[in-house]
């Protein structure tokens, strides 16, 4: 296969994330929000979708998703795809080569007694006129969006060798007047869901890394408290409500720790405690700004903003604490370290000339490239397989997502129909 | 011009007015007296009455505007937590009125603008909010009078998007015991 390398660049997020209006603890009416593709990769891979054959309502409402799934992502480019082409067919080959296909996904849906049905895929390489890979999935009609977002994830692994993130989630908070919701969504924005609503602001959503939780912090107590909420349950608990302020919770690797940063000093300094609330202790010691702790993804180090050196900048100190060592050099302001799933490079927002961007450092080489030209950029958060950063911005006063691919060719927003602010997103890891 | 909106405004009134019983015959003035035009005739009335003399130390002085008292905010510059030499003539009469009112308590709310983190905010407010505190003590009042926390960017009191608006954003907020 020769397929460009431009798509080993992933990228990815077909964001419709749908939001809600509120109203304290009641259904909310839902608007979705609309995708704008803003930029796509440099070469985007031929690709045709067939109609499946067989069942064809079923087969034609996964192939619209896995369309839009692969076209939303900037690195596919479609074709249209002259007949419906089954699992074990033969290909139109000449036809699809003169369309300039470099791919092509075919499939069947055969319904079972039990009301289930079984969807059988190839996908095949047109130049070379030959079956790459094949795929079997058994799903209910309730599962179509899933099983569509699995198909493209499936397609996605084999003509990129990296894992998608078709079926992970998001979460985020929308404003709308005085009211808040934290909300998730799948990466595609479909099936979004309140897990709180509140009067008061609610900040920082951060993930456990098996995705079953979300920390975040809530005013609800008329300041800030941290909560660990468990999202199967719904059931929370406050993982840090000590005098003064309680925020910018962060996960450790193993899922077992939270670092915080509280005021209960005197100034905001950064501490450990366990995900229950347990055994707390102070990380480090500054009379500055210590705030926005990240752990490393080996665990063994964290890094956070602070102001110890006359400006906001990024630090990293060990989990043992000692020392810190500055990582930001360049401009007086650069907040909000994220680092890549692979922890070899770090997402953060940089202020330049007044403006906020995303900035990505490569760590080993200390190389910037700032991803954004946008004005108000904040709260980046990595993609699980970290080819897309997400981030909230705002486009005329009014707070949207948005997402770029790490090598700054991609890029969507996205934007609601209502007067809402939706802000704070956190990727979701994968695994659910 | 403007008359001819006014007369316009009051017929409007009127006519809305007399679909219902009591016509209120204090409308058309009412919507007089909101008019610029009539600003200055107003404004001198105000200066001629005698205002009765008031105690400095009082709690009534708290919310009379010709007490430095009833000042409340301190501003402050982008990204910086220090209190500029403007404010300290506010401060040491908030200063000398907790030390004479030693029941009095205050609630010292930091802000910050809307723009960069939020977390960071959060953090930069609190430090805004302790370093009013500490000027607060520093010329008298006790600690224990005092409490400062950190609103970060979650309550603006201005949503422009301009730096008039932002500076009026980064303030710390001298609230009394019963003011919040």
């Amino acid at each position: 296969m020769k397929y460009p390398n431009a798509l080993h660049k992933f990228v990815r997020l077909g964001v419709l994330l749908a939001i809600g209006t509120t109203g304290l603890f009641t259904p909310l009416s839902q608007a979705q929000l609309v995708v704008d593709v803003t930029g796509a990769g440099s070469a985007r891979l031929p690709i045709a979708i067939a109609d499946f054959s067989g069942e064809r309502v079923i087969g034609s409402a996964l192939t619209s998703v896995v369309r839009a799934d692969l076209e939303r992502s900037g690195l596919f480019k479609l074709i249209d795809a002259p007949t419906p082409v089954g699992a074990g067919d033969t290909p139109p080959y000449a036809d699809l080569k003169t369309r300039g296909a470099d791919a092509l996904l075919g499939g069947t849906v055969t319904a079972s007694s039990d009301g289930r049905y079984e969807t059988r895929l190839t996908l095949s390489d047109v130049p070379k006129q030959a079956s790459i890979a094949a795929q079997t999935y058994g799903h209910t009609s309730a599962q179509l969006r899933a099983t569509a977002h699995r198909i493209s994830d499936f397609v996605y692994s084999k003509l990129t060798g990296e894992q998608g993130i078709f079926s992970t989630r998001i979460a985020y908070i929308v404003k709308l007047g005085g009211r808040y919701e934290l909300q998730i969504a799948d990466a595609d924005g479909g099936n979004s869901q309140s897990a709180l609503a509140s009067n008061e602001s609610i900040i920082s959503p951060a993930w456990s890394p098996d995705g079953s939780k979300l920390a975040y912090v809530s005013f609800e107590a008329k300041k800030p408290v941290i909560y660990v909420h468990d999202l199967a349950t719904g059931r929370r608990h406050v993982a840090a409500n000590f005098k003064g302020s309680n925020s910018a919770p962060a996960w450790s690797p193993d899922g077992l720790q939270l670092a915080v940063v509280l005021t209960k000093d005197g100034g905001s300094q950064i501490f450990l405690v366990g995900a229950d609330g347990s055994g707390l202790r102070r990380l480090a010691t500054s009379a500055s700004i210590d705030t926005e702790p990240r752990f490393s993804p080996d665990g063994g180090s964290i890094y956070f903003s602070s102001d110890r050196g006359g400006s906001p900048q990024i630090y990293r100190i060990s989990v043992t604490g000692g020392q810190a060592e500055r990582i930001t050099f360049e401009g007086s302001y650069n907040v909000s370290p994220r680092l890549s799933p692979d922890g070899k490079s770090m997402a953060y927002i940089t202020r330049v000339g007044g403006l906020f961007h995303v900035a990505l450092m490569d760590l080993a080489s200390k190389q910037v490239t700032i991803l954004t030209d946008s004005a108000k950029d904040e709260s980046p958060s990595f993609a699980p397989n970290g080819r897309m950063i997400v981030y909230a911005t705002e486009v005329n006063g009014k707070g949207v997502l948005a997402a770029v691919s790490v090598d700054g060719r991609v890029k969507q927003r996205l934007s609601s129909a209502l007067a809402a602010d939706v802000r704070e997103p956190a990727w979701a890891p994968f695994n659910r | 011009m403007r008359n001819i909106y006014l007369i316009s405004a009051i017929t409007v009134l009127l006519a809305a007015c007399g679909s219902q019983p009591p016509a209120p015959e204090q409308t058309p003035a009412e919507v007089k007296t909101s008019t610029p035009t009539d600003v200055v005739v107003t404004k001198p009335v105000v200066n001629v009455v005698p205002q009765p003399t008031f105690d400095a130390m009082s709690v009534a002085a708290l919310k009379d505007p010709r007490s430095p008292l009833s000042k409340r905010m301190v501003y402050f510059d982008l990204d910086s937590y220090v209190v500029k030499d403007e404010f300290q003539s506010t401060l040491a009469a908030h200063s000398k009125f907790l030390a004479a009112n030693a029941k009095m308590k205050m609630l010292i709310q930091g802000n910050s603008d809307e723009r960069g983190s939020r977390e960071y905010n959060l953090a930069l407010a609190q430090k805004r909010a302790d370093a009013v505190k500490k000027s607060l003590a520093l010329m008298g009042a006790k600690e224990d009078q005092m409490e400062a926390v950190s609103l970060g960017e979650e309550k603006p009191v201005c949503t422009d998007q301009n730096e008039e608006c932002w500076s009026k954003n980064r303030r710390g907020e001298m609230l009394y015991n019963g003011e919040y």
